[in-house]
């Protein structure tokens, strides 16, 4: 859909409408968590653990408590008194708010100090004394899964080993048999490191425990808040805690990216001392608390095999994984797919046989396994398809462009279903990489690499041609802790034609207020500047599962499109009424139905909102209003091409991504100019851990790089100027033929480059160089290989 | 600890307050005089989130101390705004899409007031080292640097 149905005064989908969160935000008056400052509010801050794994011997808190303005000091003791000293993961896991015994990961919560300002809470935490008895430490997950390795989790009766979980998917024996029998077969471990979306607002929470009403009020970081109110319900039920009377306010979030779906310890201890005390308390991280102690993403150690016939065409992939997931599974993947949708693996490529397993495995590092920016693991297994497709046509001396070409499912193939067995919606691979090519230019680059390979110069050209899986979900598949992944929409039209549509979802930056308004105006012709959104308050927005794995508009807008329809459906009654003519004799164009044959017979939106509430037919309900809880019937399968040019420094091993072409195919637009800002954002979290970003643990478990001076974002500097364009493939099965597009950015990019770094160095016989690709790296690289200056 | 009178013009309109040695410029800001527009990010001066104007020049006032701000000016997002009409950086901010989430907006708009105040007709290469402080996870910057170069052109038509 590439030309608006709508006006511009309207502004449905298709038009670049102005954001309507901007007015706010430009002033500096959004209201974020850290910005909410209550009557008699106290501050929390919380004593980590310097020990990776240690027994907690003594905690002294005698001297704390004498620090001016410190009121308490809670420990792991004080919650199990109210047996809130544990709680369950999103993955039916179970992790400590506080420890009463030892500690399992190094800046664990150990003890919570609560006080009347920030500054006497941090010297409180400054003085409170721990003693700890140090225990042997296990940092590699392949050691965890050692016999005689020390069993990590003695909390949970009979487990005897380290492992979480075993998942597979595909047949093995016919892959293997297929591996066997195909001419080339290329083998290759593929490392993607612990990293942290590192959001620039960090995680916090007020929370506020009305003694009187017995009503809990929580303003919280949560891109989830409706599925946070129950997760509070069910762990807090027995201490009084009731769902009607829990609130959960999820306000303007600064940028949520995964990490922010999970329940930290220090929201848990927060609404503890909330509830003991009967006074607002406030908890916001800072910086290394954020990045040393939340949900990590990835840690994923992948061997891959990938077999072809000599002409190029794929056979069969194997993909064998241990997955690092720290001290307790806290990753937010739904029930039945504890290794998330990493079955995507087989990627834009007609794969007929493929296996992918993975072993889930605690150590002794920060709970997690959540995403960073993509859907459930879906950046790992296309970074997995698509290096490997580069390290294949390496060994078959093919371009990486006419190998994909070769392999590529074809549009006439969709829907198609995959070895792995998803049912990818739409697609059409070759256009996204030959517009991608035409673009960059591609013969002409790989003339100009020739030439510059004969000079000694190092240039690469990287192709990532991905294929997302996104919107969970169906809820006969996916679920988080049993609450199934519907979204919804509750839309009021109002007497005077504006309407208030309220979404379960919770944006973060994405710009919700405005592309929801947008659907609505689409749907109904009432223009998207008299839609007011709502969203992120679990009293007011109906139930729904929140914003991540691109969920939004696959599920969220879906939910608002039908809702849409449905006030159309009454609108058409109304309209009949008023035009006294046959349901069946009015035609609806954006904003109002006319008669069949007499379009001078007409009555708009605003004239029926009216008549909705004054002039109503008799037998009729008054009233203008839906509600719709939308299951999607499958996920949908965004993609893209891209193309990375890198030159290298072969004094420094510098990496200059010179040039970065990114077409990307999310179906129908809902506001273009967002789902740019959307790539841009996206391509640059994906630049990140490509080139920089790592968390790091020593042998002690000691974090190697817990604050932003170690742990490298992308500033401007680095950042090169994205280009971006788009194929339009809708998807057959949303509403609005909407895919989603959040995250394909971060999925695709990572491979993209590290395909163009490798490609620069392949005639000196690199086949693969993890992420991220540092200086150091290359530069130990080109040293190896003698063309280091 | 000690307490220390201090007197601030910020945005414009002095303040003047009683504040503990070790106070932050940026709790300052924020707790005293709820000026909550200017935000907190990181605490190490990586992040540039509490970007404000010290005399005109850009300081992360998470590490600068509110009493190292005493008979000085400050400026803050909340002052740029005049007379009801969006200062051209904000403008530019606007309609080049160069916010999402809006956490660093503030920081990124007031670093940007502080080129634009030195160097009118900015390059490329000069925004993106200008702001290479300023740390975004939403925008990806590209958009920042159209709203920059908005602003910059919106300015030099005034």
């Amino acid at each position: 859909m590439a030309t608006p149905r709508t006006s511009p005064e309207v502004g449905g989908m298709g038009h670049s409408i102005k954001r309507k969160e901007d007015p706010r935000f430009l002033r500096g008056k959004g209201n974020y968590v850290d910005d909410i400052q209550l009557p008699g509010m106290l501050h929390m801050d919380i004593v980590r653990s310097p020990f990776a794994h240690a027994k907690i011997v003594k905690i002294d808190s005698s001297k704390a408590l004498k620090v001016p303005g410190v009121l308490a000091v809670i420990t792991g003791e004080t919650l199990a008194q109210y047996k809130l000293h544990w709680m369950p993961t999103l993955m039916s896991d179970t992790q400590m708010v506080l420890p009463t015994e030892k500690v399992m990961y190094q800046a664990q919560e150990v003890a919570a100090v609560i006080a009347t300002d920030r500054y006497a809470a941090a010297d409180g935490v400054e003085a409170v004394e721990v003693e700890y008895d140090p225990l042997p430490v296990v940092v590699d997950p392949f050691k965890a899964l050692e016999p005689g390795a020390p069993v990590l989790r003695t909390d949970k009766p009979g487990k005897k080993d380290n492992r979480i979980f075993h998942w597979e998917a595909g047949d093995r024996q016919a892959t293997e048999k297929a591996l066997s029998a195909s001419d080339v077969v290329v083998r290759q471990d593929i490392y993607l490191p612990r990293i942290h979306v590192a959001s620039i607002e960090t995680c916090g929470i007020v929370a506020d425990f009305d003694r009187i009403r017995g009503k809990l009020t929580v303003y919280m970081t949560t891109q989830a808040p409706h599925a946070i109110r129950t997760v509070i319900a069910l762990v807090a039920g027995h201490v009084g805690l009731s769902e009607e009377k829990i609130r959960v306010v999820s306000p303007d979030i600064g940028g949520g990216f995964g990490g922010k779906v999970p329940v930290y310890p220090g929201y848990v201890i927060a609404i503890a001392a909330s509830v003991v005390i009967g006074k607002p308390v406030k908890w916001v991280e800072d910086r290394m608390e954020n990045l040393q102690a939340d949900s990590f993403a990835r840690d994923y150690h992948i061997t891959a095999a990938i077999g072809a016939k000599k002409d190029g065409t794929m056979t069969a992939l194997q993909i064998k994984t241990v997955a690092d997931h720290g001290y307790a599974d806290a990753a937010a993947n739904p029930s039945k797919f504890p290794a998330g949708l990493f079955s995507i693996c087989t990627g834009s490529y007609r794969l007929p046989t493929a296996f992918a397993e993975v072993d889930g495995v605690y150590t002794n590092k920060p709970p997690g396994g959540i995403a960073y920016r993509c859907s459930f693991r879906v950046t790992e297994a296309v970074h997995a398809i698509e290096r490997m497709t580069d390290v294949l046509a390496q060994e078959l001396k093919m371009d990486p462009a006419d190998l994909r070409m070769k392999n590529f499912i074809q549009p006439g193939e969709f829907p198609y279903k995959s070895a792995l067995g998803w049912e990818y919606d739409s697609g059409n691979y070759p256009a996204a990489l030959k517009k991608a090519m035409d673009i960059v230019g591609y013969a002409e680059l790989r003339r100009e690499q020739a030439e510059k390979r004969k000079r000694g110069e190092l240039m690469g050209i990287g192709i990532s041609s991905f294929t997302e899986i996104v919107g969970a979900g169906p809820s006969k598949h996916f679920d988080i802790l049993g609450i199934k992944m519907f979204d919804s929409c509750e839309l009021r039209v109002h007497p005077t034609g504006k309407a208030t549509a309220r979404f379960g979802t919770k944006s973060q930056g994405q710009g919700h207020e405005t592309t929801y308004a947008q659907v609505i105006a689409e749907e109904l012709g009432i223009p998207a500047a008299h839609v007011e959104v709502e969203e992120g308050d679990t009293d007011t927005a109906p139930y729904g599962l929140g914003t991540y794995a691109s969920r939004s508009t696959p599920v969220g807008a879906a939910a608002g499109a039908v809702a849409a329809r449905k006030v159309r459906e009454k609108a058409k009654k109304i309209a009949a009424h008023l035009l006294e003519v046959s349901e069946d004799d009015l035609v609806w164009e954006p904003g109002k139905f006319s008669v069949k044959g007499a379009p001078q017979k007409s009555t708009t939106i605003q004239d029926i909102a009216f008549a909705a509430y004054t002039n109503h037919p008799q037998g009729m309900e008054a009233g203008l209003e839906a509600v719709d809880y939308y299951d999607p019937p499958n996920l949908t399968f965004p993609f893209g091409s891209y193309i990375c040019v890198v030159d290298i420094d072969r004094g420094t091993g510098e990496i200059k991504v010179r040039r970065f072409v990114a077409v990307d195919d999310c179906g129908n637009i809902i506001n273009p100019m967002i789902v740019d800002g959307q790539i841009h954002g996206g391509l640059t979290m994906g630049l990140a851990p490509a080139l920089f970003e790592e968390i790091h643990y020593d042998e002690s478990g000691n974090i190697q790089g817990g604050s932003f001076m170690d742990y490298l974002l992308p500033t401007a500097m680095e950042t090169p100027k994205w280009e971006t364009d788009k194929t339009i493939t809708p998807s057959p099965h949303h509403p609005l033929g909407a895919k989603g597009v959040g995250e394909s950015a971060t999925v695709g990019a990572p491979p993209a480059i590290a395909n163009a770094v490798v490609d620069a160095l392949s005639h000196l016989g690199v086949k693969h160089i993890d992420i991220p690709i540092t200086p150091e790296k290359v530069w130990k690289i080109m040293k190896e290989k003698g063309v280091a200056e | 600890m000690a307490k220390h009178t201090i007197k601030v013009t910020v945005n414009g309109e002095g303040r003047q307050a009683e504040v503990e040695s070790r106070l932050l410029l940026v709790h300052f800001l924020r707790e005293n005089l709820r000026l909550t527009g200017t935000h907190i990010g990181c605490d190490t001066t990586h992040c540039g989130a509490c970007t404000v104007l010290l005399d005109g020049v850009p300081v992360k006032s998470c590490t600068v101390l509110a009493v190292q701000a005493d008979g000085r000016d400050v400026a803050t997002v909340e002052g740029l705004e005049k007379d009801g009409k969006l200062h051209p950086v904000q403008e530019g901010f606007y309609q080049e899409h160069g916010l999402q989430c809006g956490y660093c907006t503030p920081g990124m708009m007031m670093t940007s007031c502080a080129l634009l105040a030195s160097n009118p007709d900015p390059t490329e290469a000069d925004i993106r080292r200008a702001i290479s402080g300023n740390l975004c996870r939403c925008t990806g910057y590209v958009n920042i640097v159209k709203s920059v170069q908005h602003a910059a052109a919106a300015a030099r038509a005034r």
